[in-house]
């Protein structure tokens, strides 16, 4: 997983793993990762009083929301980053896979009904829903400009939206007049929501429970009992136990999705993307059809969108249209995150998932906390107006009170600052200027005969060819 | 030419320009195909023999008629020059030809069939290819990477391909022969020393090489080449005309826009000479050399 | 002769433009729908209606009404929107922010002025100032803010709403989108984006979060069929009493002249004060715009940058002039709208410019961009289909079907219905 050199590979095992370390991007995810787990074990340390557990509890929460960022922002870095596809619609390709994992998964009797079937089956129907509806999309969207794409994938996510609000999709039956189809009762359930008893956070718990829908109303397994106990003896809550859980498979996900990504874009394939995102003429005149490349690169996109989107939401058990989730805002913290990273690289879209969801998203809070806990006491002021009022009388601190309690409004002018900072001064993130090599093999390891009459002149005057670079072991192994 | 020649209502109604995207055009019905491309074919030429035949071609901007009435046809396996004083229309009609713009009336067809209305990448798949005046390498590309990009049909465009375990081993192969092809093109071109670097970095003569060698890579039947050796030293055109005369002789039909008369008069064995966006003449080099009117179209415009 | 020639040319047309021609035909089934419907005619195939239904006369107007005093509001903010893009090349998603926070200044002035005018202003002057935010303080009702109670408040609101949204405009063009100029379109709009974030959450911030009720009644204007004619009053109830025969002196009632209809007697539309100053306002504004941009200087030079695309290429980076020109009056005109429509409304929270962004893009879209004209077009257009809609399809699509129409127009005629074409 390194850069556009590859590794060296004398030396040993350990001299090649310090060497990965080092220059490699695991290396880069381990170094940053763990500084943010050392500033947020900091911050549980010094905030409000909760041991052990409070600081597991913290860390477990970093890395679930950058998990589920980094997943996301792959997934938007396919788009924009490979294919230079300006979609922020995110959100509403989200939606889509998740309320189609719910329709599909949800018991028949429930309210509203679903089709009751397995949780593998609802995350390849929503994955499956989330592709369609991006081959949909496409019709229209991707011949247009980029500004225009933009809109028009906000708007449809706008609509998607909408509509699961709609009364309209609360109860309906599929099928209903066709002859020889069975009639299927379905429902968005409009704004009250959907129900999603069944969801990737079972298998978890069945590892621990053996009700794993209903913990509560079971006993524990023998591996719960051991893990949940030996936890618990060092003051970690057992639902903090369970999201820890999760999150490493969350974890596993962001792995994938990142091996994914690699593999298109070290590839024929993700050379044509590299081409049609810089010059879509060039492209064409080669003779690539960059209409079918975008359909398909967008489709694969917007599948793991919906699957991301499964994974982020379905574990609350529950969701509505109301939800942060489905609303565009939630596709630019994304996209927000991808820009800090850097646009079109893989390692970025980790790192900026989780400096985001680290720094941004849940920072704010954390620092909020401790400063209330330090210097603020009594209760904070809940209005502007009575935040500002004492500043007549030279007395800051209700203000300053004020300003801690609505640390969550805040931290989304920092989130634009940080935007419009990025945009001025480094567009292209933290990763965004490294430019990686898009084919599946070693380009500059030959195996032919090398010409053995010494160095050529070159025909403009140059430098000779370089016989310098040494011969690699094998190809790179994606 | 015929009274069958397709006026441009009739053109746009049998649906050769019907779509503003460009779909693939419904090609008119085989008779008056067949017939047309056939009238539109110089005296002396057989048909048969015609790689591109082009007929009738207009398109106007804004008012200003680029192209007007252009009609021309290709020898296979020729060296054939297109020139004419700046602003004659020259890049519109390769522009025509590769379907980058909508002709507003005229017929192109390549190798017997009609290939007007067509999309870019069709027509660069049906064996066409052109090079562009002011290069466009893909600067964020290296060089390797360019020219990787050109052949057609790489398994590894298949995204199932590319991906699946099983497959990848097979799109590797595909590629390590490739990658062997692109060093001996890079090697022929004298460019191998710049494998690694980005496309950005390159000279103007050094990217203009690139160019010819990545629509090279395409494995065109039929090349359109735009100004193709501007900036590059005379040695290295020589060593690369030659190179255009082997692949000539293997059956590669050359279209060539040059400012150099020279290289025009000295290679190429029929020249079509444009101006203000018609052709004013024909023929072999040394009837253009001598010809009044060719003469005065560029005095007039002081070249 | 000339009917075939123009049949023949309008086969042409068709044949070259056929997903236009079949949009066209769209609306012209629904036109035709429209008319059977009010006429009570209805086609039915065994079960199900084909065309037709009913539809009362007034319902189509109260909507068309609907239609055009959002579409005047959405036209209003969509002038600014249509000229920041042309002019200076980005599409600026920050928009819909600079019109909240032109209603929230604006409002908090009115509801100051209101406040003094009611009596109320001791001890609740911080309050009145951030619009409400609080627990405590005069409600909407007690200062009764609008046009025909209160003219100063909404006056002094509007010329604040505008004032402080040019003055917003400007400061953030200097420090966000002047170091920006020379970078691409597609940069800015992402700074814009983060523009619109830190602006919207700053007013939540000063304003707080929640949705406040601004207005409370306020007079109205029906127009009613009485008995066979048509006349004016302010009450339902005057309506009533006068079909009925007998008005009270006291209310305000008038017949027009003219028209007979038999016994006509129904409500035909009803507007109110707010709706009323909305689009005399705006209705205002646009006539203050167009005869700037025709009269002054600044105004022709501002339309050949807009107009004329190869113009402003050729004479570059618009000048500094141009750009503030811009701002101001998009910004300005974002300002009045949004103070407007919150009046109209009746409510005002921290997101009415955002829900409203994308009707504003799709009326600068429909109209085309870079045309003021087609801003007002676009916006009346957007307005009136999303209330029209409401005839064939339920409440909670009908803003969907406003998107769906700017979708359409971008994949059939990017250009919109004026664009590329000069704005006078």
């Amino acid at each position: 997983m390194s850069g556009s050199d590859p590794p060296t590979t004398d030396g040993s095992v350990r001299d090649r793993l310090r060497t990965e370390l080092r220059e490699g991007d695991a290396g880069l995810i381990a170094v940053v990762m763990g500084s943010i787990y050392v500033l947020f074990t900091i911050f549980a340390v010094l905030g409000p009083a909760q041991g052990v557990g409070g600081v597991v509890a913290a860390l477990q929460a970093v890395t679930f929301w950058t998990a589920l960022y980094a997943m996301l922002v792959l997934a938007l870095n396919l788009h924009w980053g490979y294919a230079g596809l300006f979609n922020i619609g995110v959100a509403g390709f989200m939606a889509v896979g998740v309320y189609t994992f719910a329709a599909i998964t949800a018991p028949t009797g429930g309210t509203p009904p679903g089709l009751g079937l397995p949780l593998w089956v609802g995350v390849v129907g929503g994955m499956l829903m989330a592709a369609i509806a991006g081959a949909v999309i496409s019709l229209p969207a991707l011949r247009l400009r980029a500004d225009y794409l933009a809109i028009v994938t906000v708007a449809f996510s706008e609509i998607v939206r909408l509509s699961l609000l709609s009364t309209t999709f609360e109860q309906f039956t599929l099928f209903a007049n066709v002859p020889f189809l069975p009639d299927i009762p379905l429902g968005s359930g409009a704004g009250r929501g959907i129900n999603i008893p069944i969801n990737p956070t079972i298998p978890v718990k069945s590892l621990y429970y053996t009700n794993p829908g209903n913990p509560a109303s079971g006993s524990r397994t023998a591996v719960g009992e051991a893990v949940i106990s030996a936890f618990g003896a060092a003051g970690v809550r057992e639902t903090v136990v369970v999201s820890l859980t999760y999150t490493l498979v969350l974890i596993a996900f962001v792995g994938l999705f990142y091996w994914l990504l690699r593999r298109i874009g070290n590839s024929p394939f993700g050379r044509v993307l590299k081409a049609i995102r810089e010059d879509e003429l060039v492209a064409n005149s080669l003779g690539k059809d960059t209409r079918l490349f975008k359909v398909k690169v967008f489709m694969v996109g917007c599948a793991l969108m919906g699957l991301g989107g499964i994974l982020w939401e379905t574990q609350k058990g529950y969701t509505d249209p109301t939800a942060t989730t489905f609303m565009p805002i939630q596709t630019f913290y994304i996209f927000i995150a991808l820009m800090i990273g850097g646009a079109g690289s893989n390692t970025g879209s980790v790192l900026g998932g989780g400096l985001f969801a680290s720094l941004l998203f849940l920072g704010p809070q954390y620092v909020s906390r401790i400063f209330s806990k330090y210097f603020v006491s009594g209760d904070p002021p809940t209005t502007f107006v009575a935040a500002v009022g004492p500043l007549g009388s030279l007395d800051p601190g209700p203000l300053f009170a004020y300003t801690l309690q609505n640390v969550s409004s805040l931290r989304f002018v920092l989130v634009g600052v940080v935007l419009i900072l990025l945009m001025q001064y480094r567009p292209t993130g933290l990763l965004g200027h490294r430019k990686e090599v898009a084919a599946s093999i070693d380009l500059f390891d030959r195996e032919g005969p090398s010409d053995s009459d010494g160095p050529r002149p070159a025909a403009d005057g140059g430098r000779p060819p370089d016989r310098s670079v040494p011969p690699e072991g094998g190809d790179r192994d994606e | 030419m015929s009274e069958d020649r397709p006026t441009a209502e009739a053109a746009e109604a049998s649906g050769a320009t019907a779509s503003a995207d460009g779909a693939a055009a419904e090609r008119a019905p085989d008779g008056t195909e067949a017939t047309s491309s056939e009238d539109a074919v110089r005296d002396g030429l057989d048909p048969a023999d015609a790689s591109l035949v082009v007929d009738d071609l207009a398109k106007s901007f804004g008012g200003i008629d680029a192209v007007d009435e252009v009609s021309f046809s290709v020898e296979r396996g020729s060296l054939t020059g297109l020139i004419g004083p700046n602003g004659a229309g020259k890049s519109t009609t390769f522009n025509l030809i590769t379907g980058v713009h909508e002709p507003d009336g005229g017929r192109v067809s390549f190798e017997g069939h009609d290939i007007t209305g067509y999309r870019t990448a069709e027509i660069a798949n049906e064996g066409l290819v052109r090079t562009f005046q002011i290069a466009r390498e893909l600067e964020e590309m290296t060089v390797l990477e360019n020219l990787m990009l050109a052949p057609r049909n790489q398994s590894g465009e298949k995204l199932l391909n590319a991906v699946a375990p099983g497959l990848r081993g097979s799109v590797k192969a595909e590629e390590r022969e490739l990658r062997e092809e692109v060093w001996e093109t890079l090697e022929l071109f004298e460019i191998d020393h710049l494998a690694r670097e980005h496309a950005g970095n390159l000279s103007g003569g050094q990217r203009k090489l690139l160019e010819l060698a990545r629509a090279l890579m395409v494995d065109p039947s039929m090349m359109l080449l735009d100004e193709p050796f501007a900036g590059v030293n005379p040695t290295l055109e020589e060593k690369l005309l030659d190179r255009v005369h082997e692949l000539r002789e293997a059956g590669l039909t050359f279209l060539l826009v040059e400012h150099d008369m020279d290289l025009i008069m000295e290679h190429c064995e029929h020249v079509i000479v444009m101006h203000q966006g018609q052709v004013l003449a024909e023929g072999p080099p040394a009837e253009i050399r001598s010809n009044e009117r060719v003469i005065d179209a560029y005095l007039g415009e002081d070249v | 002769m000339a009917a075939t020639e123009r049949v023949a040319d309008l086969r042409l047309e068709v044949a070259e433009r056929p997903k236009t021609a079949l949009f066209g035909l769209f609306v012209l089934g629904l036109g035709v729908d429209l008319l059977l419907k009010v006429l009570g005619v209805e086609v039915t195939v065994g079960s199900t209606t084909l065309v037709g239904g009913t539809l009362a006369a007034s319902r189509l107007i109260t909507l068309v009404w609907d239609g055009i005093v959002v579409g005047l509001g959405i036209g209003l903010a969509g002038i600014g929107l249509s000229m920041t893009y042309s002019i200076l090349s980005f599409a600026n998603f920050a928009h819909g922010d600079y019109i909240t926070t032109g209603a929230f200044a604006g409002w908090a002035v009115a509801w100051l002025l209101a406040g003094l005018g009611s009596g109320v202003l001791d001890g609740n002057i911080l309050y009145l100032l951030t619009v409400g935010f609080g627990p405590e303080g005069p409600s909407a009702a007690d200062l009764s803010v609008n046009a025909v109670s209160n003219p100063l408040a909404v006056v002094a609101g509007l010329v604040v709403a505008v004032a402080a949204t040019v003055a917003v405009s400007l400061v953030l063009d200097r420090l966000v989108f002047r170091p920006m100029r020379d970078q691409s379109g597609i940069a800015v709009l992402i700074a814009s984006i983060g523009v619109a974030l830190a602006l919207r959450y700053l007013l939540v911030f000063v304003f707080g979060a929640s949705n406040r009720g601004l207005t409370a009644g306020g007079p109205k204007l029906i127009l009613a069929g009485v008995s066979g004619n048509v006349a004016l009053a302010t009450e339902r109830s005057t309506i009533i009493l006068a079909s009925n025969g007998g008005v009270p002196s006291d209310a305000f009632y008038v017949e027009l002249p003219g028209v007979d209809f038999g016994s006509y007697t129904a409500e035909i539309l009803s507007v109110t004060s707010a709706e009323v100053t909305l689009v005399v306002t705006s209705l205002v504004l646009m006539v203050a715009l167009h005869l700037t941009l025709q009269r002054t200087k600044l105004g022709k030079a501002m339309r050949a940058m807009a107009d004329n695309q190869d113009l402003a290429r050729v004479t570059g980076i618009p000048t500094e002039r141009v750009v503030r020109a811009t701002w101001v009056i998009g910004g300005g005109l974002a300002g009045a709208s949004g103070f407007l429509m919150a009046l109209e409304q009746g409510t005002l929270a921290y997101n009415l410019g955002w829900v409203l962004l994308l009707l504003i893009f799709a009326a600068v879209i429909l109209g085309g961009i870079g045309s003021i004209y087609g801003a007002m077009v676009g916006g009346l257009l957007i307005g009136l289909t999303q209330s029209v809609s409401l005839v064939w399809i339920p409440s909670s699509f009908s803003t969907a079907a406003a998107f769906a129409i700017m979708i359409l127009v971008l994949v059939i005629r990017p250009d919109g219905l004026f664009g590329g074409v000069t704005t006078a």
